[in-house]
């Protein structure tokens, strides 16, 4: 599950990078005074001896150095652990049918490739996760504004939903299958309602969240019924619409696997049920690594989203 | 002109207060509005009537009501009691900018405005303001003071009958609020609203206005015209003594403002000259 927060880059920075603060003339260059920040009469938690803190600030004269690059640090993890398990799985300590190799994966995975399996299956998913994306973020959408603008709405559709949205979503499989047979239907229809519930939960939220105060404006300068949704509402409910829409798409993905695996006859989460039954850990693996990139990707997708879309944000959340 | 009366519960008509001093019909008429919260009348019977192009100041202790009062004109409260008639058009300005942060600058000038020429109107307001150039800007990257100017061209962009001002220059710095004093006090003479201004400022009251009211218990206890030059001065002798009177009657002996009015007043002297 990702988290309701957003991406917390740059949030209780150091001042420089470097040094932490308060660490008294760490920084400075011999010769130079450290600046002296605080009043003398005004006495710092936890200060020194003087009640007084100085501000290790950075040192103007101090060739700049140049960071590796933080994307490229954060790679060295991952290599390690592949080349870990490339290791033991070369020297036989991990058999193949427990887990294969890295190499081994990736011949497969070409080759699933090349031949067409994967991208054929890879778009029978897509299409699945797509289709019941749209209608359940679309439903989930229409619900939350309904039951967040008005107050017969929110008896009918707000109560229903939060009893509702204690049922484990997988525990309806077997109620899907008996109303909607084996075929796309059940598939769509569980990616649907499990996306649903955590887009309809934060847009409502967001929707009674909005400034009274914007209502307030709204209605001096006379705004209609409609331009205060479009103006007003839904704008300013766009946050935590888009945090909704993380939580789904993990859902989404999820839902997916596990409907696939249950009852299909191709998909990703198909063809990594096929290969249980060969006991081919390689293609297992590589379906793993699809779904992997899937979920990211979809991840970035709404991040873009997110950073086009709250713009205007952009002012508050930088330094 | 609208009638507030069919939202304010209908009472009684109450002795006529004061009238317009003008002839003609006036902006704004009041008679007998009642506002209490959980039985406690803020408002205990207003009766105040606004000549159009009047600039009235409205003073009072903090939770006098005057607020109250403002919202009531604006047409945000529809618990109160008694009649008000305020023009078609009005427009506010209340103490925070309240800018939409997802929309741009120019775009919450327009805000509810129609047809062809609204966006370009806009543009003009806050190029009146002194804005130009920030239509494309997010309300997040303005400045206070340049925020609460958006505001104020947001309100003249509707070439509003009455302006409503609820402490507009309260959140701003004494220089801006000098700046901005200057800047209202322009654009009222050209567009010639009636105003109601909402201040705790007894000076900002006596600077702008062309009459003076107080709030007290729930009642306009004072009514005061303010008959000084155009250009006002707190070194005034007149202007001492209607401040002092003023005070009075807020309840605050002038000695104990003295010593906090005056660092501003060197600075309030070149405004005149601006
Ligand atoms: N919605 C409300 N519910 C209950 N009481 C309220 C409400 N609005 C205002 N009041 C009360 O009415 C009184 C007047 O409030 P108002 O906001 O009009 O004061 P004010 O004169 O504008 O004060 P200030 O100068 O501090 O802004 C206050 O005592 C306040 O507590
Ligand atoms: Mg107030």
């Amino acid at each position: 599950m990702t988290t309701a927060v957003f991406d917390g880059q740059g949030a209780g920075a150091v001042l420089d990078g470097s040094g932490g603060p308060a660490a008294p003339g760490a920084q400075a260059a011999p010769g130079t005074q450290p600046h002296r920040a605080g009043k003398p009469g005004r006495a710092a938690p936890g200060g020194g001896p003087a009640g007084r803190v100085e501000i290790a600030l950075a040192d103007p004269d101090r060739p700049a150095r140049r960071p590796v690059p933080r994307g490229l640090r954060r790679l060295l993890g991952p290599v390690l652990l592949v080349a870990l398990w490339q290791v033991g799985s070369s020297a036989g300590l991990i058999d193949s049918s427990v887990l294969a190799g890295p190499w081994t994966v990736l011949h497969t995975g070409y080759d699933l490739a090349a031949d067409g399996t994967l991208h054929e299956n890879l778009l029978v998913s897509l299409r699945r996760v797509a289709l019941g994306l749209v209608l359940g973020v679309g439903a989930a959408v229409v619900l939350a504004v309904v039951a967040g603008l008005f107050r017969l709405g929110e008896d009918l559709v707000d109560a229903p939903v939060q009893i509702l949205r204690a049922v484990p979503i997988l525990g309806l499989v077997p109620l899907a299958i008996l109303w909607f047979g084996i075929g796309e239907q059940v598939k769509i229809f569980l990616v649907a309602l499990g996306t649903a519930f955590p887009v309809y939960i934060n847009t409502f939220a967001a929707i009674r969240g909005v400034d009274a105060r914007f209502m307030e404006l709204a209605r001096t300068v006379r705004l209609s019924r409609a331009a205060v949704i479009r103006r007003v509402v839904l704008p300013g409910a766009l946050p935590g619409f888009l945090v909704g829409l993380r939580f789904a798409l993990t859902v989404s993905w999820l839902v997916l696997v596990v409907s696939e695996q249950i009852n299909a006859s191709s998909g990703i989460g198909y063809l990594m049920d096929q290969a249980r039954t060969f006991g081919q850990t390689d293609v297992i693996v590589v379906g793993l690594a699809v779904y992997g990139l899937l979920g990211l990707l979809s991840d970035a997708l709404v991040r873009l989203l997110e950073r086009h879309a709250l713009a205007w944000r952009r002012g508050l959340e930088a330094t | 002109m609208t009638t507030l009366a069919a939202a304010l519960a209908a009472s009684d008509g109450r002795a006529a207060g004061p009238t317009a001093d003008e002839a003609g019909a006036p902006a704004v008429r009041v008679r007998g509005v009642r506002r209490e919260f959980a039985g406690r009348a803020v408002l205990a019977g207003i009766d105040l009537d606004i000549a159009p192009g009047e600039f009235v100041a409205l003073l009072g202790r903090s939770g006098s009501g005057k607020s109250t009062l403002l919202r009531i004109l604006a047409g945000l409260d529809p618990d109160a009691t008694g009649h008000a008639t305020v023009p078609d058009r009005n427009a506010v300005v209340f103490q925070d900018p309240r800018l939409l942060p997802w929309a741009r600058v120019l775009d919450n000038v327009a805000l509810g405005l129609k047809g062809k020429g609204a966006r370009a109107a806009a543009g003009a307001a806050l190029a009146e303001v002194g804005l130009g150039g920030h239509e494309r800007a997010w309300p997040a990257t303005l400045s206070g003071g340049e925020a609460q100017r958006a505001a104020l061209a947001r309100a003249l962009v509707r070439s509003p009958g009455l302006l409503l001002l609820d402490e507009p220059f309260g959140a701003l710095d004494a220089l801006t609020r000098i700046r901005m004093h200057t800047l209202l006090r322009d654009l009222c003479r050209r567009h010639r609203p009636a105003v109601l201004l909402v201040t705790h400022d007894v000076d900002e009251a006596i600077l702008l206005a062309d009459r003076v009211l107080v709030l007290t218990d729930g009642r306009l206890s004072l009514d005061e015209p303010v008959r000084l030059a155009e250009a006002r001065h707190r070194s005034d002798r007149e202007f001492g003594a209607l401040r002092a009177r003023l005070l009075a009657e807020l309840g605050v002996t002038d000695d104990e403002t003295d010593g906090e009015t005056g660092e501003e007043m060197s600075i309030e002297t070149d405004v005149g000259a601006e």
